[in-house]
C-alpha cells in the first residue's frame, strides 16, 4: 500500500482521522496516589493563603512587642517572630506572593513555549531555525544573574522577575515540545487531517497538542517547583517586596538574623517551601510515569537477594528431581533436563518455559524452533546463565559438560564464557560496543582467552577477522560498529564468539536482522566454521528454511513447551505435532519441497 | 568535532550580544529607575536627569551598547555607580572564590554521585531506592535554606566550623578549607542527587543493552565490562549532568555566597543588585556567560572523546 492509499483509506473511515485517545493520560495521572496527594497539598496551601483572614485572627503585620520570639504554643501555633507577629499568620499570608509568582512564571512559560514549540516542530524550515537558535541563545544565559539584572532596574518587582523567569525557562520547554511535535507530526492521522482540509491551527491545537501534553505537564510541574524556589530565594536576598509585608523569603531572612538565639524561626517557612517544591516535583514524576506506563523501570529487588533466591530455587530443584550429570565419556555437550523458567513482573511470577529437556552433542547443530514468544530465546539465555534480573530457573537442570549452570554463580561462569560457551546475538549492531573500535574489543578478548601480549594480540585479531571472511581485516578493526554494514557487523560478532574457540556456540536468530542475500552468506559461513571446528551449535530461529539449511536436529517449541524433537530429515518428512505441521505449511520455500531425505529449501540451497 | 567547537564559538557571539544588551534595553523601558535607586526616592527630577547624563544613560541605546562593547574589548567593564571602583578589578579579585566554591562542589557531587549511582545500579534493591530518596531531598531542599540550617547546627550549636567569612587559600590553607566546607556541602546537595540518579539510570540502561550480554557471554571480564564498556557508554549522560551541575552551581552561588558572606561573584551580584549598581551586576552576568560558554566547549570535547559518532561530526 502506498502512502496515498493509506491516506485514502483513512479518509474514508472518519474515525481514524481522529487522534488516538489520550484522555487516558489524565486518568492515568490522577489514578496515582502520589499525584493526588501532591495536587491536594498544593491546592490546600493556595486556598489557605487566600483564606488567611478567615483562618487566623492575627494581623500578619501588626507588632506586639509583649510576645516576641515565642516558641509554638496553643495561642501562637508556630510561635512569634522578633516583633511579636504570629508566625502562622505570616506564613499563610506570605504564601500569596509565592503562589502569584509561580502562577505568573507558569503562565508566561506556557503561553510562550507551547505555540513556539508546536510551530517549530510542525512547520520546520525557517520557523524552526529561528525559534531553535533563539532558544539556544536563551538557554546559554545564566538565568539567576539575568534576574538580578532585571531586578536592579525594576527594583522590588517580583512580577517582572517572574515574567522574566518564565521567558528564560521557555527555551528549555520549547525544545521539548518541538521534539515531541516532530515525532507526532509524521504519524498518519495528521496526514489524514491535513488531507481532509483542516486548517493548520486546528491540526496543531486539536490533533498535535493533546499528543504532546504529557511532556508539557511534566515540564510545567517541574518548573513550578523551580520557580517557587527562585521566588523564595530572591525574596530572601531582599530583592522582592520590602518588609513588613510577609513573604517566605523575607521570613527566612529574618530568621537568619536570629539564628544564634531562635533557629526555630527557620523551620516553618523553609519546611513549607521544601514540601511544596517536593509536591511539584512529585507531580512531574507521576506525570512522567503515567506517560511511560507499562514500561516501568524500577530498580526492583537487590541483586544479592535475587542471587540468594536463585540458589534456593536450585537447591529445591535438586531436591525435587536430582539432576543426572553428563557422563563425560559420551559426546553430550549440553544436557537440559526438565528446565522451567519464570519471570517476575510486579511481584507476580509467570512460567514462560515449561519443563524443557533436550541435548546437544559435539559437532552437532541443533535448532530451537518456534514463533516469537515460544520461549526459545529465554531457553537459550537460561543455558548461558544470562537471564535478565527478573528471570528465574524454577525447576530442572542444565548441565554443560561437568558444570551445572543452574547453580553456577557469576564467578563460576567466568572460565566458561567465551572459552567453552559463546554466543552470537540477534541484532549484530546491538551486539557490539558502539564506543570502542572493533579491533579494541577483539584484542581484549584475545588477550583474555589466549594470554597473548604486544603485537601478537593484534595479529591474532586480524587472523580471526580473516577467518570470518572479512575482506580487509585491518580496515574493519579500525572501525566503530556504526561504520559497518549489517552483514559485516554480524561477521564481527561471529569472530568475537570464535576468539575463545568454544565447544558450544549459541546463535540467537543470527540472520533475522539481515538482508536475504547476506543471510545466505552468513549461514554458509556458520556451517563451514562449525564443520572446521567441530563446534556444537544451538541455533535459535523461527525460520524453518534456515533449520533445513544448516541444522542436524530440531527442537520445536510452542508456548514455552517442547512439542517435538527430531532429526531435521524426520521432522520435514514426518512431522508429528500439528504445530510443526502448521509451521512447515507456513514456510513458503518448503511447501513445494518433494518428500526427500535431505530437505533443503530451493531458495537458499547453496551447498 | 572541530566543526562542533567552531559552532559553539560562533554561537557565542549572539549570546554575548544579548547579555551585554539586556541591561541597556531594560533601562530604556524604565527610564529614571536606575538613577532613583541610587539617589533614593527623595531625589528631585533634576538630580535624576543630572545623574543619568553623568552615567551616559541619556544616550540612545545603540550608542550606550557600542561604548560598553568598546570597553569590554579593551578589558574595561566600566565603573561602579556606587563607589567608582573598576568593575573588572573588583570581579577579577572575586572570581577565584566563586570558581573554588563551584568547582569543589561540582567535583564533590560528581565523585559521590557517580559512586552512589553506580553502586545502586549494581546492587539495586534498597541501594537503588536510596537514590530516589536522595533525589527527592535534593530537589526539595532549597540550597540557601540548607546552608542556614547547617550553620545553625555545625557553627552555632556545635562550634565545629566557622559560620561565615573566607580566608585566602595561600594565606591559610587550613582556614580556607574550614570556611568552604559548609558552603560546598550546601551547594552540592542538589547536584549530587541529580548526578546519582542520572548515573543509576544510565548504568541500568547500558547494562541492559545487548552488547553487554554478548561481550559477557564471549568472555569479557566483569571488571572490564563495568569500568570500560558500561562506564564509557553511560559517560555521555553523566558528563552532561555534571556540566549542568556546574552551571546551576554557578548561578546558585548567588544565594550560597550571600548566606556565608563569601567574597565571590554571586554575593557581589546580589548586593550590587540591591544597591542599583548596574555595571557591577552586568559585569557578573558577562563573567558567568563566558564561563558557561567555556564549560560547553569543554563538554563538547568530552563528548567527542566518549562518543565516536560525535567525533566524526
Amino acid at each position: 500500500m502506498t502512502k496515498t492509499d493509506v491516506v485514502r483509506t483513512i479518509r474514508r473511515s472518519k474515525a481514524a482521522a481522529r487522534p488516538p485517545r489520550h484522555a487516558g493520560f489524565w486518568r492515568r495521572l490522577l489514578r496515582r496516589p502520589v499525584a493526588i496527594v501532591s495536587i491536594a497539598f498544593i491546592a490546600l496551601d493556595v486556598i489557605a493563603s487566600y483564606a488567611a483572614p478567615l483562618l487566623t485572627p492575627y494581623d500578619p503585620v501588626k507588632q506586639d512587642l509583649k510576645v516576641v520570639l515565642q516558641m509554638p504554643s496553643p495561642i501562637h501555633w508556630l510561635g512569634t517572630d522578633t516583633y511579636g507577629r504570629d508566625e502562622l499568620s505570616r506564613l499563610l499570608y506570605g504564601g500569596q506572593q509565592s503562589f502569584e509568582g509561580v502562577l505568573i512564571a507558569l503562565v508566561v512559560l506556557a503561553v510562550v513555549s507551547i505555540p513556539l514549540g508546536l510551530a517549530a516542530g510542525y512547520f520546520r524550515g525557517w520557523v524552526d531555525f529561528v525559534v531553535s537558535k533563539i532558544s539556544e541563545i536563551v538557554l546559554a544565559l545564566p538565568n539567576i544573574i539575568i534576574l538580578l539584572v532585571v531586578l536592579t532596574i525594576f527594583t522590588g518587582s517580583m512580577t517582572v522577575a517572574m515574567v522574566t523567569f518564565g521567558l528564560l525557562g521557555s527555551a528549555g520547554l520549547i525544545r521539548v515540545i518541538r521534539g515531541a511535535t516532530i515525532a507526532v507530526r509524521e504519524e498518519l492521522y495528521v496526514d489524514a487531517a491535513r488531507v481532509s482540509g483542516l486548517g493548520e491551527g486546528i491540526i496543531l491545537f486539536r490533533h498535535i497538542l493533546p499528543r504532546v501534553l504529557g511532556p508539557i505537564i511534566v515540564q510545567l510541574s517541574l518548573f513550578g517547583g523551580i520557580a517557587l524556589g527562585v521566588q523564595v530565594g530572591l525574596a530572601y536576598l531582599g530583592l522582592g517586596t520590602p518588609p513588613p509585608w510577609p513573604t517566605w523569603g523575607l521570613m527566612i531572612q529574618e530568621a537568619a538574623g536570629k539564628i544564634l538565639t531562635n533557629p526555630w524561626l527557620l523551620v516553618p517557612p523553609g519546611v513549607l517551601t521544601g514540601l511544596l517544591i517536593l509536591a511539584f516535583g512529585l507531580i512531574g514524576d507521576a506525570a512522567r510515569d503515567a506517560m511511560a506506563e507499562g514500561q516501568s523501570r524500577n530498580v526492583g529487588k537487590s541483586t544479592r537477594k535475587l542471587d540468594r533466591e536463585r540458589l534456593e530455587l536450585a537447591a529445591a530443584a535438586e531436591l525435587a528431581a536430582p539432576g543426572r550429570p553428563i557422563d563425560l565419556d559420551t559426546d553430550v555437550v549440553l544436557s537440559v533436563q526438565g528446565m522451567s523458567v519464570q519471570f517476575e513482573v510486579d511481584g507476580e511470577r509467570s512460567t514462560v518455559v515449561h519443563e524443557a529437556s533436550f541435548e546437544v552433542r559435539r559437532g552437532e547443530t541443533v535448532a530451537l524452533v518456534g514463533e516469537s514468544g515460544s520461549g526459545k530465546t529465554v531457553s537459550s539465555l537460561s543455558v548461558l546463565n544470562l537471564l535478565p534480573a527478573n528471570g528465574f530457573i524454577s525447576a530442572g537442570h542444565a548441565y554443560f559438560r561437568e558444570v551445572d549452570i543452574l547453580t553456577a554463580r557469576p564467578h563460576d561462569m567466568d572460565p566458561i564464557y567465551g572459552k567453552r560457551i559463546a554466543m552470537i546475538s540477534q541484532e549484530p549492531m546491538a551486539g557490539l560496543d558502539p564506543a570502542y573500535r572493533i579491533g579494541n574489543q577483539l584484542d581484549e578478548l584475545v588477550r583474555r582467552h589466549h594470554g597473548l601480549k604486544g603485537a601478537e594480540v593484534r595479529e591474532r585479531t586480524l587472523r580471526i577477522l580473516a577467518d570470518v571472511r572479512l575482506p580487509d581485516p585491518e580496515a574493519v578493526a579500525a572501525r566503530y560498529a556504526h561504520e559497518l554494514s549489517g552483514g559485516m557487523a554480524q561477521r564481527v560478532v561471529i569472530a568475537m564468539a570464535l576468539v575463545g574457540e568454544p565447544e558450544l556456540l549459541l546463535a540467537d536468530e543470527p540472520t533475522t536482522a539481515l538482508d536475504v542475500t547476506v543471510q545466505a552468506e552468513i549461514l554458509d559461513l556458520l556451517r563451514d566454521l562449525q564443520r572446521e571446528r567441530e563446534m556444537a551449535v544451538l541455533f535459535v530461529t523461527h525460520d524453518l528454511g534456515v533449520v533445513a539449511d544448516v541444522c542436524d536436529r530440531a527442537v520445536v517449541m510452542q508456548q514455552g513447551r517442547i512439542v517435538e524433537s527430531a532429526s531435521v530429515a524426520d521432522l520435514f518428512a514426518r512431522p508429528r505435532h500439528p504445530y510443526t505441521k502448521a509451521l512447515i505449511a507456513a514456510t513458503p520455500s518448503l511447501v513445494q519441497l518433494p518428500d526427500r531425505g535431505d530437505a533443503v529449501p530451493a531458495e537458499s540451497s547453496q551447498a | 568535532m572541530l566543526k562542533l567547537i567552531l559552532y559553539r564559538l560562533v554561537m557565542a557571539i549572539p549570546i554575548l550580544v544579548v547579555v551585554t544588551m539586556i541591561a541597556i534595553i531594560l533601562i530604556g523601558f524604565a527610564p529614571g529607575n536606575a538613577a532613583f535607586t541610587i539617589l533614593g526616592s527623595s531625589a528631585t527630577l533634576e538630580q535624576v536627569h543630572e545623574l543619568e547624563h553623568k552615567l551616559g544613560l541619556d544616550l540612545p541605546w545603540y550608542e550606550q551598547w557600542l561604548r560598553y562593547i568598546g570597553g569590554v574589548l579593551s578589558g574595561d567593564l566600566g565603573t561602579s555607580y556606587i563607589n567608582g571602583a573598576k568593575v573588572a578589578d573588583v570581579l577579577g579579585q572575586r572570581l577565584p572564590v566563586t570558581l573554588w566554591l563551584v568547582g569543589l562542589s561540582t567535583i564533590g557531587s560528581a565523585v559521590l554521585g557517580v559512586g552512589l549511582g553506580t553502586l545502586s545500579a549494581i546492587r539495586q534493591g534498597a541501594w537503588g531506592r536510596v537514590v530516589d530518596v536522595v533525589a527527592m531531598l535534593g530537589l526539595a531542599i532549597p540550597g540557601f535554606w540548607l546552608a542556614l540550617a547547617l550553620v545553625s547546627v555545625f557553627a552555632v550549636d556545635l562550634h565545629w566550623l566557622p559560620a561565615i567569612g573566607y580566608t585566602d587559600l595561600f594565606k591559610n590553607p587550613g582556614q580556607w578549607m574550614l570556611h568552604l566546607i559548609l558552603p560546598v556541602i550546601s551547594l552540592s546537595l542538589a547536584g549530587f542527587s541529580v548526578i546519582a540518579k542520572t548515573t543509576r539510570d544510565a548504568v541500568l540502561d547500558v547494562r541492559s543493552r545487548d552488547f553487554i550480554r554478548t561481550l559477557r557471554a564471549n568472555g569479557m571480564s566483569r571488571g572490564s565490562l563495568l569500568f570500560k564498556h558500561v562506564s564509557k557508554n553511560a559517560g555521555v549522560n553523566i558528563i552532561t549532568v555534571i556540566s549542568l551541575t556546574f552551571i546551576t552551581g554557578l548561578t546558585a552561588s548567588v544565594f550560597i555566597e550571600t548566606v556565608f558572606s563569601l567574597p565571590g561573584l554571586g554575593s557581589q551580584a546580589s548586593t550590587s543588585s540591591l544597591a542599583g549598581d548596574i555595571p557591577m551586576v552586568e559585569g557578573v552576568a558577562l563573567y558567568f556567560t563566558v564561563i558557561v560558554i567555556i564549560v560547553n566547549v569543554v563538554i563538547d570535547i568530552a563528548y567527542g572523546l566518549l562518543n565516536p559518532k560525535v567525533r566524526a561530526a
